[in-house]
């Protein structure tokens, strides 16, 4: 576990990057956390992708499947993969402030 | 000799990621095609490139007629633990099957023809192994518009340059 400041706030993260308390997060952290993974400027699209993951996670407990990103999130898989390249689930998972998706779909 | 040993203990090793991925699905059983297609997924779900070559009855999961209808095996598949006169019923394949698709969406594991499409959509590149199109007697007509192109094995071997090689 390591402490990282976004937005001039300290933040708990795992070894991978990923907040252990989603309460940490906070909307304006998400630009930072993006750049520092590789995913250019935050379009409409990406938070609709990013709300969607956290929204679920808050809810249920658990991020959704890539699956349920796609049929439910109103952002297709292509485009999905488009907005973030090297993995939708994983980076709006880390951008939007919750754990690491545990599933394998 | 020496000079190898030091080279491997050297310090400033990264630890290791996999680029990229080619998957190669050759059994037409649903426990026989699932792995293959959830290592895809899953190869994608990281970033990682990936393709996927489907051979002999492995095709039937991208066969147009055939990738609604892939089954569990009952017959010979010691891991059911059902006897084999029992396996061999009439119908006993179509309710094995579908006791384990229901309890698949219930995992959000989606069914062979939408999670082809799930991995197609993603970036990973689907491709048919030519031998097996020449065996069967099949053209490009017969498999799902997904498919990228039949290739030969020495096109597979160029397209899996730089990457891990996974054989289901």
């Amino acid at each position: 576990m390591s402490t990282v400041t976004y937005a001039g706030a300290p933040v708990e993260t795992d070894a991978e990057g990923f907040f252990v308390d989603p309460e940490q997060w906070s909307e304006a952290m998400g630009p930072q956390i993006a750049a520092a993974n590789g995913v250019g400027a935050l379009t409409d699209r990406h938070w609709q992708v990013i709300k969607f993951m956290r929204n679920s996670y808050l809810e249920s407990g658990a991020a959704p499947s890539i699956r349920t990103l796609g049929k439910a999130s109103g952002v297709p898989i292509k485009e999905l993969y488009q907005l973030f390249p090297k993995g939708p689930a994983k980076l709006a998972a880390k951008i939007g402030g919750i754990p690491k998706p545990r599933g394998c779909i | 000799m020496t000079e190898l040993l030091e080279d491997s203990e050297a310090p400033t090793a990264k630890p290791a990621t996999i680029e990229k991925v080619s998957i190669i699905i050759s059994k037409g059983s649903l426990e026989g095609v699932y792995p293959g297609l959830i290592m895809a997924n899953g190869a994608r779900m990281e970033g990682i490139e990936a393709n996927v070559f489907f051979t002999f009855f492995g095709m039937d999961a991208i066969n147009k007629a055939k990738h609604e209808h892939v089954k569990v095996a009952t017959v010979g598949n010691p891991g059911l633990h059902l006897a084999t006169w029992a396996g061999g019923f009439p119908g006993m394949s179509a309710l094995v099957t579908r006791q384990l698709e229901h309890a698949m969406e219930k995992l959000d594991i989606p069914p062979i023809p939408e999670f082809i499409e799930l991995i197609a959509d993603s970036g990973a590149g689907l491709y048919a192994c030519k031998a097996s199109v020449d065996l069967f007697e099949l053209t490009k007509d017969d498999f799902i518009p997904q498919v990228k192109d039949i290739i030969t094995v020495g096109e597979f071997y160029g397209l899996a340059a730089g990457g891990q090689i996974i054989f289901t």
